[in-house]
């Protein structure tokens, strides 16, 4: 198949907790680059395949949630206009569940 | 002598010690001599070794001096906090908590030791903190932080350490900085690892960052999760320098900005926040809320890190500790006892004949297959079998028989808890159980 779009490498990693519904802390991902790569659609995309289970504990409607920060090289992605930010090649997408111990 | 009055004669011992020793300090105090400077020779003495550091010299010790820092929970952030604070000759310290020591603290609340088992945490540690440096301040509030009191206490303090250990405890000290214009170093840790950020100060607030609380069930405390002394530690003493940092109106403080700290790679990632939300809801330009709130209504959770006793399952869902202790002797019937319980915590400690399932595997294809197999080799053809499920405390037996329950459709497996679990167990069948 052609299309105008190469394939998308990019870094998925997930911390503070968040990992525990993962199977790895750090993914190195090839994304099929058949059309352009927003972060919400990065968000389906890590439910329906990296996900283990319990997608509740990651997703809340079309956004994460409360309580998971999502970050693209190490910025809030508030800051990137969220899901809305078109991935490049070699970002690395930070999910950190927040520590409420002490 | 007994071991009870050998331990009260200690305690009146240590108390008339104290009282010797503060007489003494006394005494000494008045022999101190001021130099033009400002600070006393015992202080330039003391605290040569940070004076000696550009940033700090003489203006900002007695900065230090002046300065007062709440600490708002003295376990394994608070501790650590205090310890550096307190050495480094902050003026006045605060400490708030609502607790008694516990033997399972002693591992990363370094102010507490042995002796304070028992002993209210802001006691054990106002104790430790004098023996390190009897010129500071310290103002211990034996208290739980609500909407009621914190205003008042905090108004009273520069800087505030969040070193607490829950969500909802959280939003009220962000809500109540907010109020009073106080900058909040807020710390938080669990097993390896760490976070560590300053609101209200030139940057967002907690409710910027986190308008809404995050769902109960996805909180996990130290109790369940666990947690490292040196990495809880590590946050706790970064906690105490932010503060300094803040006291001393330095560049580089930590606001708009969240370190990670990870233990197992020993990696310290910082990490930019969004910037102060103009619609916050607290600290926005047309902010709603002007007094605190029922934060624990607001989180849906409880203000403390304590296990609240669930109650899912009917009484006939339930067996007690010692019913299952006469079940289990009587050979008449056979049964499966399935412990819900984490590896590690299945490793500490365990019922005989009990088999491994933890509660996170239980509604998972491979553990709830494990648990039909089990059920299937104890059973001869269709005959009735109980299957008995245990936990810790008796929270997880209760969802996870009702996650068996939906998955295993059979009128004849009979499918109960043990109401306490292997705490109740330990209190009430076998003393010589441990109990973590």
């Amino acid at each position: 198949m052609t299309s105008g779009y190469k394939d998308l490498s990019i870094t998925v990693e997930f911390r503070g907790g968040a990992e525990l519904l993962f199977e790895k802390k750090k993914n190195e991902l090839n994304l099929p680059g058949d059309e352009e790569w927003t972060l919400r659609r990065l968000l389906f995309w890590i439910r329906d395949n990296l996900l283990k289970d319990r997608p509740e504990l990651f997703l809340l409607g079309d956004t994460v949630r409360p309580g998971i920060l999502v970050l693209v090289n190490d910025e809030d992605w508030e800051l990137l206009g969220q899901g809305e930010y078109k991935l490049k090649p070699r970002d690395t997408v930070l999910f950190i569940s927040t520590l409420h111990g002490g | 002598m007994n071991e009870e009055e050998l331990i009260r004669e200690i305690v009146a011992l240590r108390k008339t010690l104290r009282e010797k020793k503060d007489t003494l300090r006394r005494l000494q105090r008045d022999k101190h001599v001021v130099q033009e400077c400002g600070l006393t020779n015992e202080e330039i003495g003391r605290y040569s070794r940070q004076i000696l550091v550009p940033e700090i010299g003489v203006k900002g010790q007695l900065k230090l001096k002046k300065s007062s820092v709440l600490i708002v929970g003295a376990g394994g952030l608070g501790c650590p906090a205090a310890l550096y604070l307190v050495g480094a000759g902050i003026g006045h310290i605060g400490i708030i908590d609502y607790d008694e020591v516990e033997i399972n603290n002693l591992h990363r609340q370094l102010l507490h030791s042995e002796e304070s088992i028992r002993v209210s945490k802001v006691v054990s540690a106002t104790a430790a903190l004098t023996r390190l440096n009897s010129s500071v301040n310290i103002t211990p509030y034996k208290m739980q932080l609500d909407s009621s009191n914190a205003l008042g206490i905090v108004k009273q303090y520069d800087v505030i350490l969040d070193a607490t250990d829950n969500v909802a405890t959280r939003y009220l000290l962000n809500d109540a900085c907010v109020l009073t214009g106080k900058p909040l170093v807020s710390g938080s840790a669990l097993k390896f690892e760490g976070q560590l950020t300053v609101y209200n100060y030139r940057g967002p607030c907690y409710r910027c960052v986190f308008p809404t609380p995050p769902p109960p069930e996805t909180v996990t405390n130290c109790g369940d999760g666990g947690v490292l002394g040196a990495a809880v530690g590590t946050i706790g003493v970064l906690q105490a320098l932010e503060a300094m940092k803040i006291i001393l109106e330095m560049s580089g403080v930590l606001a708009g900005r969240l370190l990670l700290f990870d233990g197992t790679e020993t990696l310290f990632r910082n990490v930019k926040l969004r910037p102060k939300n103009q619609n916050c809801l607290i600290c926005g330009d047309n902010s709603t809320i002007d007094k605190l709130i029922d934060y624990e209504e607001f989180c849906r959770a409880k203000a403390n890190d304590k296990n609240p006793g669930l109650k899912l399952l009917k009484e006939s869902e339930r067996l007690s500790v010692k019913e299952y202790h006469k079940f289990a002797d009587s050979s008449a019937t056979s049964h499966v006892l399935i412990d819900v319980r984490s590896h590690e915590e299945f490793e500490i400690c365990k019922l005989p004949n009990s088999i491994n399932v933890p509660f996170t595997q239980i509604s998972k294809p491979n553990g709830h297959a494990l648990v039909e197999q089990v059920i299937r080799s104890m059973r001869n053809g269709d005959t009735r079998i109980d299957v008995i499920v245990i936990c810790r405390r008796g929270n997880d037996s209760q969802k996870a028989v009702k996650i068996l329950k939906g998955l295993i459709n059979d009128e004849a497996v009979n499918i109960r808890d043990v109401i306490g679990g292997i705490h109740a167990w330990a209190k009430n069948v076998d003393p010589t159980f441990p109990i973590y």
